[in-house]
């Protein structure tokens, strides 16, 4: 007898409700297992870079010669923005988890203020994330993609603190434009109403080619990647003969379909990545918002429980977390 | 949470602060250094980097390392994941880090096979 009465009393204590074993509130859990699914799909992404980068691992992009730019400052610059872009994250997660502290502690005031710096940084971030996205749109020097999709650059051998450095040459400074044959692009208003055609570009390949034969300092760089970890550089009369032969298009900047850094696929998956990670960062700002009026407006101090702070903390961390893996696989290695 | 303490070590207790913004403030210094640390690697691209290591360049192995280094920290102090239960940690961590590595080396192992296919056999890509 005694027995049952003890399983009895034990079982309502394991199974009668009222139970926490995680010690977790409810949202903050699903928080959480959100987190993990959002993780998995974002790792679904980055793993499918993975997947083209080593298919094509002979010939990807080199990300420090794509992302070189700074606003207002005209020198290449490899990879300084990209850090500053990153400590404007890490600092508002900083920011945010000093929110969530003072959360802890009901301070009304501090909470509002750190808040307001998170979202400040996470419009930051967005605004940069924009520029970058426009300046890789734009392009800068301009290439030659081939008959096989592959992507032929310019450029010559300087003379640099004694050393011979090979540095791009753009388009526009040794195109020779041809006279009379401007083409207009083909809009929907000048011809037949359903067809159109997208923007050209600034120039022919024969016009390319023509300044090619002109400046004959001029090299053409292949995608493939040497033993050096550079870009192969063709020899002059190599270089003539392959725009003659295989050149088809010319390509400035990048889009979905064409990409004068490389690889189409390159500008694919940089487009989807730190579009969809650009998505979640402006959410998020969008949430932190919504909180930051309800902290505002008294909603937390009444129920005097800030963890709604903690729960938009923890989406916002997670946008930084995913962030920290995107740097590293497009920007680093 | 506010009623129980948040665990003030990091670094398996080499460093241990005094309160809980204290600690913050020390986890940004150690994200930083680590940061600054990847962004001088990547210019710099010093020779020793290009050393083959396990079918990758060496480097980009310091890359990864330091890039989960960092997203620890932000995980167990950012995310308070080190005042958390054991159970809901272990949920989180190893669901994710387990079908993870599942993903990647599928998806890795996949895409180098292509590359050989296309580097080694009787198929071009390129006309």
């Amino acid at each position: 007898m005694d027995n049952t009465v003890v399983s009895t009393e034990t079982k309502g204590k394991t199974w009668g409700g009222g139970n926490q074993p995680l010690k977790a509130s409810y949202g903050k859990m699903m928080m959480w297992f959100f987190i993990v699914s959002d993780a998995l799909t974002f790792s679904g992404f980055l793993a499918a870079y993975g997947f083209s980068r080593f298919k094509f691992i002979d010939a990807w992009p080199i990300a420090d010669e794509v992302f070189t730019h700074i606003p207002f400052y005209h020198e290449p610059a490899p990879m300084i923005y990209v850090a500053f872009m990153t400590f404007v994250l890490i600092m508002s997660s900083v920011t945010m988890v000093l929110a969530v502290d003072a959360g802890h502690e009901l301070k009304k005031a501090k909470v509002t203020f750190y808040m307001f710096l998170t979202i400040i940084g996470g419009l930051i971030f967005v605004g940069s994330q924009a520029w970058e996205w426009a300046t890789f749109i734009k392009g800068d020097y301009g290439a030659i993609q081939t008959k096989g999709g592959n992507i032929l650059q310019f450029g010559e051998y300087v003379e640099k603190d004694g050393e011979q450095v090979f540095k791009r040459v753009a388009l526009k400074d040794f195109a020779i434009a041809a006279e009379h044959t401007d083409r207009t692009q083909h809009e929907r208003k000048n011809g037949i109403w359903f067809m159109s055609e997208g923007s050209l570009p600034s120039y022919t390949v024969e016009e390319v080619l023509h300044g090619l034969e002109a400046n004959t300092d001029i090299l053409v760089r292949t995608q493939l990647i040497n033993e050096e970890g550079e870009k192969t550089v063709l020899s002059r009369s190599e270089s003539v003969k392959q725009i003659k032969d295989n050149g088809k298009l010319v390509v400035e900047g990048a889009n979905l379909h064409v990409n004068e850094y490389g690889t189409p696929l390159f500008a694919d998956f940089f487009f989807f990545i730190t579009g969809f990670h650009g998505f979640h960062v402006f959410s998020g700002v969008v949430i932190n918002i919504i909180i930051f009026f309800n902290v505002i407006i008294g909603t937390y101090e009444r129920r005097k429980n800030y963890e709604m702070v903690e729960k938009v903390g923890l989406y916002w961390h997670f946008v930084d977390l995913v962030w920290v893996f995107v740097f590293t696989f497009f920007y680093l290695v | 949470m506010a009623d129980h303490a948040h665990k003030l070590e990091i670094l398996r207790g080499l460093i241990k602060f005094k309160s809980n913004t204290q600690k913050i403030w020390g986890v940004l210094i150690l994200l930083s250094i680590i940061t600054t640390v990847e962004v001088v690697l990547g210019i710099m691209k010093p020779d020793w980097g290009r050393t083959p290591f396990l079918s990758m360049k060496l480097i980009n192995w310091i890359f990864i390392i330091l890039t989960i280094v960092k997203a620890y920290y932000i995980t167990w102090d950012f995310m308070h994941m080190r005042d958390e239960t054991k159970a809901l940690r272990r949920m989180v961590v190893w669901t994710a880090v387990f079908l993870i590595c599942y993903l990647i080396y599928i998806l890795l192992q996949e895409g180098g096979y292509v590359f050989d296919v296309y580097d080694r056999e009787y198929i071009k890509r390129d006309f």
